[in-house]
């Protein structure tokens, strides 16, 4: 029997990858789900996982590559060591999914098919057909269930994480949770807890999440006094259905696989879509990014869809926004063996076969890059140090944060189908780190202080008896309010930010948190009761709100995911070419220095007392690949990509004198 | 009504009759509310409206309505439920579309072959535990990095991936005349591990459905899930598991995924039979 006791909270990709390698390395696990694991939001994801493979290796690719593609795509805010690491580990990770059974489309030959994904030239991608997080869930899932038969995982399903245990020097000693139908709180002590709780999508209203991720396990751990790092990169997917309850992911893959982004040249041109001759259509992607098409990074196309509908006037529908995106000239066997899974959700959905008629599609809020800061030890050769007890490490000793809940891996934007591999890497490559941390320790789970446990318990039960007494006399609707938080959050932190609107919203965010803590609930009953459990999620969301708005208030820069129209880089004007070289030279100057101010994580200490969070900045490691310019589609690109690389190349002449 | 032009001639309101139980055992009863029509609403914003509100449509302060639901684009199988007598998942069940049907009002129930917990959450964990009686899973030696699994044949992986796209929603047992709802009462003086165990002998003995037997045919036809494949079929040829299908075909019909699950059950039928004559021969 084991002697080591680890609790996991979540139970999406992250949580049941570390679920499943603890019991591999004997640790006895504890995995706590608001749901059963196996509808956890990962099922959400559509398009695949990214790797080098046999096939782009022979066309130049490496994991270097792989690696350079993504903090280039996520405008260098990654910190580059676990971004190697991840990249190196992605060829063996796809290799053990494969093992584990998952449904990988197949090559005519019996090998892993793959496709081609946003931010990059190679096809890197491998899938499953359009439910490739669904599947990569499942088979992580069976094998939590077979270690669950096995004794070595208990699993704790519709259960609520309402806190990490903390010991009197501040060390994490397992979690309180509840069980959302009985209603009782417990403690759960442990030797270490790892937090694989998602995205806060839910803090936007609707977006492309589902309905657990609001953020709140993430939140409670940031008002515990965990850091809640670079908030205000929140990426906004370029393609997904507009609903009432939720905005549907459409995935890359559709691009992946050819669809093409377009509008009618004409504003509100009244003619069915396969009645308008190409001439009168408008690709405006491939004609504005011609080397990545409609496969550009998430969020240039994500801007361009919004400023062709928004600021051009060209949005398809005159009642909602939204831009084609087409499939119809793809083959319909092709269109069901590769993308099946996403095209019934669309004629589901909307009542349209879009291997008929061209989708409509607009930008949705979709995944977190930033999340709750977390540690690492990088080693000797620019990767991550394997069973270093940091790893992924929060501020809190022995809380550990993996999977989207961290902030690791994506920068300022992440790259279409890294999102799968990083959560199913964190969650193997954290496990030996977490038991050799556990080694090193004098005290157990078992000898923790009673009264430790007690009061970190009838914390969380005063919080709730008080939620059921209510406030007399107020009449605040969760729900309500949630709605309000939504309509603000998308107004002011998705696409185009502003200062004013920021300011503007911070102070509304402010006036509604008071409320959302005096909220009245129509049900104050023990048993299943969703409404207090709504109502203490819907008050965890203000700090990660404050947190996105506040950070995007003070960055005024552009970058990646985060775009501030009035800091924006202005394209090269000059025709004559010295005069344009200047402009070059100038532009270079200015991205250099605003490399100096900006090129931070932002990080967030949430303070209980005012219930706001406290900005400072970390910087960035960027050893292993200088910063460059991101250019997509810029004009005078080419001739600042040169002024760039003779700076480059001048630098490393001197290497010593760049010690930053 | 006044209608003018079509796009008016819509409800101003929608009527939904949900059956409503307090908690496990308890009596269920039936309340009516009523809400603004909205073009193009989904069951699951309905009640989400509903509860918002609160209120029926007499103006009674009640308790939001409990049920589940997950990613609200039928992959999680989170929000099953009966919709006007079909069990199915509320995301997907469009209003317009059900209001076509029945203008009157909407009618939503808890899936019948659960117990309930309360509303319309019922306890699926059963649904789950038939996933550990056919072992569906492939038994690796290890998660540690030993290259890549076998080469498989496009025409195996369409086989498979349609099987292994089953979300446990729990509609097909639902539907499935052969599937008896198992409703156990702790008794006095019981521990939750006795209880526990006790709940699961009796999900042992009875059907284990549709959904595990499917679970146990994607399984045997993966190159090293099939190592396994003779104690699938020993779980299958015991009490519960495939004798127990009387072919009524509800489960194929229900099945949101359109998984062919009487294809997996003939497959399942097939492979036990031969399964217990080998048995009988190497006896």
């Amino acid at each position: 029997m084991s002697n080591q006791r680890v609790v996991v909270v979540g139970g999406g990709l992250a949580g049941l990858a570390s679920a499943m390698k603890l019991a591999e390395l004997g640790v006895a696990v504890d995995l706590i789900s608001l749901t059963p694991v196996k509808r956890s939001h990962s099922v959400c994801a559509q398009g695949g996982i990214n790797s080098c493979n046999d096939q782009t290796r022979q066309l130049g690719d490496n994991e270097w590559k792989h690696f350079d593609d993504t903090v280039y795509g996520g405008d260098f805010l990654n910190h580059q060591p676990p971004v190697k690491e991840m990249a190196y580990w992605a060829p063996k990770v796809i290799e053990l999914m494969d093992r584990l059974g998952v449904p990988f489309n197949r090559t005519g030959e019996g090998f892993l098919d793959r496709r081609r994904f946003g931010g990059t030239l190679y096809k890197r991608t491998a899938f499953a057909g359009a439910t490739t997080g669904q599947q990569l869930l499942y088979a992580l899932d069976e094998q939590v269930r077979r270690r669950e038969s096995e004794g070595l995982i208990r699993k704790f399903e519709f259960w609520d994480f309402l806190g990490p245990i903390q010991d009197e020097t501040g060390r994490c000693r397992g979690v309180v949770a509840q069980d959302m139908v009985s209603m009782e709180i417990r403690a759960f002590p442990a030797d270490a807890a790892v937090v694989a709780t998602g995205g806060c999508g839910l803090v936007y209203g609707r977006s492309t999440m589902s309905v657990f991720c609001t953020g709140s396990a993430a939140s409670r751990c940031f008002q515990a006094g965990a850091k809640y790092a670079n908030g205000e990169f929140i990426q906004v997917h370029p393609t997904a259905i507009p609903g009432s309850d939720k905005l549907r992911l459409m995935s890359e893959s559709a691009r992946g696989e050819g669809g093409r982004v377009w509008v009618p040249r004409k504003p509100h041109d009244s003619r069915a879509p396969r009645d308008i001759p190409a001439s009168d259509r408008y690709y405006f992607l491939e004609e504005r990014y011609p080397e990545y098409g409609n496969l550009v990074p998430r969020d240039i196309a994500t801007r361009e869809i919004f400023d062709i509908c928004v600021n051009d006037g060209l949005s398809v529908d005159t009642e909602r926004m939204c831009v084609y995106l087409d499939l119809t000239h793809i083959p319909k066997a092709e269109l069901d063996r590769k993308l099946g899974g996403i095209l019934e959700i669309y004629e589901k959905f909307q009542g349209v076969d879009p291997r008929i008629e061209p989708m409509r599609i607009f930008p949705a809020v979709h995944y977190s890059m930033g999340g709750l800061w977390a540690d690492y030890v990088k080693s000797a050769d620019g990767g991550l140090e394997a069973g270093a007890p940091a790893n992924h490490m929060t501020n809190i000793e022995g809380l550990y944060a993996i999977g989207e809940c961290d902030y690791h891996y994506h920068g300022a934007n992440r790259l279409g189908a890294n999102s799968l591999l990083s959560c199913i890497f964190t969650g193997l490559f954290t496990g030996p780190s977490i038991v050799n941390y556990i080694d090193n320790q004098s005290g157990g789970h078992a000898d923790i202080d009673a009264a430790t446990l007690s009061g970190a318990v009838s914390k969380q039960q005063e919080r709730h008896d008080s939620l059921l007494t209510g406030d007399a006399g107020s009449d605040e609707n969760p729900y309500l309010i949630h709605q309000e938080l939504g309509d603000i959050m998308t107004r002011a932190a998705t696409v185009v930010r502003r200062n004013d609107q920021l300011t503007d919203a911070i102070e509304k965010v402010n006036e509604l948190h008071d409320r959302a803590m005096k909220v009245n609930l129509s049900d104050t009953g023990s048993w299943s009761n969703q409404n207090v459990i709504f109502a203490k999620s819907l008050q965890d969301m203000f700090p990660i709100a404050k947190s996105i708005l506040g950070g995007a208030l003070r960055r005024d820069e552009c970058r990646g995911a985060h775009f501030k129209p009035d800091f924006q880089k202005p394209s090269l004007t000059a025709e004559d070419p010295a005069e344009r070289r200047k402009q070059a030279e100038e532009w270079c100057d200015a991205f250099e220095k605003n490399n100096d101010k900006y090129l931070k994580s932002t990080i967030a200490d949430y303070d209980n007392a005012s219930m706001q969070p406290q900005f400072s900045y970390e910087d960035v490691d960027t050893s292993l690949q200088p910063p460059r310019p991101r250019l997509y589609g810029l004009v005078g690109a080419d001739i600042i990509e040169e002024v760039w690389k003779e700076r480059a190349e001048a630098k490393k002449q001197q290497p010593q004198m760049a010690s930053s | 009504m006044i209608a003018l032009d079509p796009a008016a001639n819509r409800p101003q309101f929608i009527n939904v009759r949900v059956k409503r139980q307090d908690g496990p055992g308890q009596e269920p009863y039936w309340q009516l509310f009523k809400i603004d029509y909205e073009p193009e609403l989904n069951v699951i914003t309905v009640l989400q409206r509903i509860a918002a509100l609160s209120k029926t449509s007499d103006g009674k302060k009640v308790t939001p309505v409990v049920w589940d639901c997950g990613c609200l684009e039928e992959v999680c199988g989170a929000c099953t439920m009966q919709i006007n007598g079909r069990v199915r998942q509320s995301c997907s069940a469009l209003v317009d579309t059900l209001l076509k049907d029945n203008a009157d009002e909407l009618v939503l129930e808890p899936m019948s072959k659960f117990p309930v917990l309360r509303d319309l959450m019922v306890d699926r964990r059963r649904l789950f535990k038939a996933l550990e009686k056919v072992k569906a899973w492939v038994p690796v030696d290890s998660y540690y990095n030993m290259g890549p699994g076998e080469r498989q044949l496009r025409a195996a992986q369409e086989q498979n991936y349609p099987l292994s796209q089953c979300m446990s929603c729990g509609c097909c047992v639902d539907a499935c005349p052969q599937y008896n709802k198992i409703e156990l009462e702790r008794k006095k003086d019981e521990t939750d591990e006795e209880f526990k165990k006790r709940e699961e002998k009796a999900w042992d003995k009875a059907f284990v459905g549709p959904h595990a037997i499917s679970q146990a045919m994607l399984f045997n036809n993966h190159p090293t899930g099939k190592s396994i494949a003779g104690e699938r079929l020993d779980a299958l040829t015991a009490p519960g598991g495939i004798q127990a299908c009387g072919n009524a075909q509800n489960c194929v019909a229900v099945c949101p995924k359109e998984i062919p699950l009487t294809t997996s059950i003939a497959r399942a039928g097939r492979a036990t039979t031969i399964h217990t004559i080998k048995k009988w021969f190497e006896k």
